[in-house]
């Protein structure tokens, strides 16, 4: 990630990067990666990292002196000359006419010519603020046309870029705890593939949310809402990134992973975004939509949907609720007035019940992973201190019920899903144990290769785990000596697979 | 007319100098000539410079935080380009209304939840000071939920219009899109064979 804008306020750390608290209101994927946040009087700073957005301002935004990056729009000021000219003009022309009465005669007129004076000058001043104001007001008008050089900027935000590298970071989680070695052009494909999808995702949220956006505090500077961008062109964009993102989930990685981004998508603007404004369900859905990625992480290492990948779907799905609970209890006034259906409006005392269940769910989750054979026996144990913290928190949002235990809830839950996965990470159980080695097979298919077509085991013996299902093109896997025995005669091969002894 | 409709509800449109002088300065008392004052723009407090193209978007509303915008109408208007700037200009009226109303009931509601909760506890609306007295949080989360259970139906109807209304403009802009790439590629076949 490039590093922080050069202006950024001094308060700032380099090379590290924050994002807006007010952000994270939506259907928020956790990130990994969270380094720091500083809290500037109820607000964090964002940067923006990326190159392209070329010339910034400081603006005074709100009358409070946070800095915020905005990029400079620069055909705003033709236009206005004209304006300007004007404005000049008629200043002048009242100045010439508060300025004769004064040389005529000073004859009983006089009174009247004070009078008259007086009048126009009042009118100089008056022509002078309103004409003051219309031009502050002109400016912030602005032509509807997409420059080139701000549209990756506007593309950026219109999909949700950071969201989309959480969503990402927590896809590459999945792919990395999956018990399979690793594979970098697999991992790639995936990535990539999951980040177009997401992209794609949230442009058709954007698209269908224009007016809401516009009345909601977090979301009034979306591209859309101002303008930046027709929406003819954001539902190509989300065409564009969604249609190669899913077939290259389904060609370059498999199709079950492709099916499951395209399902996600789906979920995501066909169910969740238009059930927010319709019923408390959006809720749990939207936990769904945040617990398929590290799903599809697993398949496209694996190939397969076997339990620890339901098991850390499950992980991030009971995050959701003490993360997005606690968020939205501050939120509470802007989703009423914005007519969303939202459990800390219609229902506070379940929005906090649920918050409470699943920090406790996650100690539970936890619990299983080494049972599935995902971590060993440390997992639990290392990420007992972390998980009883949040439920700790949880229970005192559940209790205390106002804006300073939600913020605590939500606080920690930003640090607490990063540390999960990493400690989850540290603990996977190593893929094989060290054994004695009987043979290695080579599957040379330029395609994936079906997992009937590999070898069946001798009958009566169990197959090992890591082969079923697992089989992609030029993969090496080891049979331990044990499980097959030294002569692999009774084994059906593929045609294509070559055995090496070891 | 569409027209005057749209200047009830604050969008407006404009038109080049050489067309409509004639078709503005008939069409109604409201409208005066193109060159000079414009109605609908000095409602809206803005006039966008003659030589543009293309539309303008300006400031949010005070009462329904929508940006206005201000549509371009080209000489040589298709009827299928009029049909998109009409649909454009009838839903920008249709949720400023919409929101201007809400936003303002909003508003209205939460003074009268707060002065009769404050009169119930027993305190006046501003204290010693002046300052205007509020409710915390907790208190006006019984506000939101009323408002919101109340405006539910509200909102369901709306919802459906407004994703009717969005698809509809959307689908109109990719229509005029195809007829406009189609005309300039006829035009660039017309070049290269002169």
């Amino acid at each position: 990630m490039s590093a922080a804008r050069s202006c950024r306020p001094p308060r700032a750390l380099a090379g590290l990067f924050v994002w807006h608290l007010r952000n994270t209101g939506a259907r928020q994927i956790p990130c990994r990666f969270v380094h720091l946040h500083h809290v500037a009087s109820n607000r964090l700073i964002t940067f923006q990292y990326f190159n392209f957005l070329k010339r910034m301002y400081v603006t005074q935004c709100n009358k409070d002196l946070s800095q915020r990056a905005k990029p400079k729009s620069d055909s705003v000021v033709s236009p206005f000359h004209e304006l300007q000219q004007l404005d000049q003009e008629k200043k002048f022309v009242n100045k010439i006419s508060s300025v004769s009465p004064v040389h005529q005669s000073w004859s009983e007129m006089s009174s009247r010519k004070e009078l008259r004076e007086i009048k126009s000058a009042a009118e100089t001043e008056d022509s002078v603020i309103p004409v003051g104001a219309e031009s502050k007001e002109d400016r912030q008008w602005k032509e509807m046309k997409l420059r080139l050089h701000d549209l990756p900027g506007i593309l950026a935000r219109l999909s949700k870029i950071k969201l989309t590298a959480l969503v990402v970071s927590t896809a590459s989680a999945g792919f990395a705890m999956a018990p399979v070695p690793f594979e970098i052009t697999c991992f790639l494909l995936a990535s990539l593939g999951t980040g177009l999808a997401s992209c794609a995702a949230n442009s058709i949220n954007q698209f269908f949310e224009v007016p809401f956006d516009s009345n909601m505090n977090r979301t009034k500077n979306r591209p859309l809402v101002r303008g930046q961008i027709s929406p003819l062109l954001a539902v190509c964009f989300a065409a564009s990134c969604g249609i190669p993102g899913i077939a290259l989930l389904t060609l370059g990685v498999n199709p079950l992973t492709g099916a499951l981004g395209a399902f996600n998508i789906f979920l995501y603007t066909c169910c969740y975004t238009p059930l927010k404004r319709m019923s408390i369900a959006n809720t749990w859905v939207g936990a769904v939509v945040g617990a398929i990625p590290p799903v599809m992480g697993w398949t496209a290492a694996t190939g397969s949907l076997d339990a620890g990948a339901l098991l850390l779907g499950g992980i991030l799905y009971s995050w959701q609720f003490p993360h997005f609970n606690a968020l939205s209890w501050g939120l509470r006034e802007d989703y009423s007035r914005g007519g969303y259906c939202m459990m800390s409006v219609t229902h506070p005392g379940l929005c906090r019940r649920v918050a409470l269940r699943h920090c406790l769910a996650l100690i539970g989750l936890s619990a299983v992973a080494p049972v599935l054979n995902i971590t060993t026996w440390t997992f639990p144990v290392i990420s007992l201190p972390i998980n009883l913290y949040i439920s700790y928190l949880g229970f005192r949002f559940y209790r205390d019920a106002d804006r300073s235990s939600s913020r605590k809830l939500f606080f920690c839950s930003l640090w607490h899903l990063p540390m999960l996965l990493l400690v989850m990470f540290t603990c996977k159980k190593s893929l094989v144990e060290k054994e004695d080695k009987g043979w290695q097979g080579v599957c040379a298919l330029p395609g994936r290769c079906h997992p009937a077509l590999h070898p069946a085991l001798l009958p009566g013996a169990a197959s090992p785990a890591f082969l079923q299902g697992r089989i992609a093109p030029g993969r090496v896997w080891e049979v331990p000596v044990a499980e097959v025995g030294s002569d692999p005669s009774g084994w059906k091969k593929c045609s294509r697979t070559s055995y090496l002894q070891t | 007319m569409a027209a005057a409709r749209v200047l009830q509800a604050g969008g407006c449109y404009r038109r080049r100098p050489l067309s409509s002088a004639s078709s503005s300065a008939s069409s109604g008392s409201g409208r005066a000539a193109e060159r000079g004052e414009r109605p609908d723009s000095v409602g809206l407090g803005f006039r966008p410079p003659a030589h543009s193209h293309s539309d303008w978007i300006g400031p949010p509303d005070r009462h329904s935080n929508l940006r206005p915008v201000i549509f371009y109408v080209p000489p040589e208007e298709s009827a299928l380009e009029r049909r998109l700037r009409e649909a454009r200009q009838e839903a920008q009226a249709s949720n400023q209304r919409f929101w201007a109303r809400h936003n303002r009931a909003f508003r209205q509601e939460k003074e009268e939840f707060i002065y009769s909760r404050l009169k119930a506890k027993g305190l006046e609306m501003r204290d010693e000071s002046g300052q205007k007295a509020t409710l915390n949080a907790e208190e006006m989360a019984d506000f939101y939920k009323d408002f919101l259970s109340k405006n539910l139906k509200k909102h369901l109807q709306y919802n459906r219009d407004w994703y009717k209304r969005n698809f509809r403009i959307t689908f109109l802009m990719g229509q005029v899109a195809l007829v406009r790439a189609l005309r300039w590629l006829r035009r660039r076949k017309k070049n290269v064979e002169q």
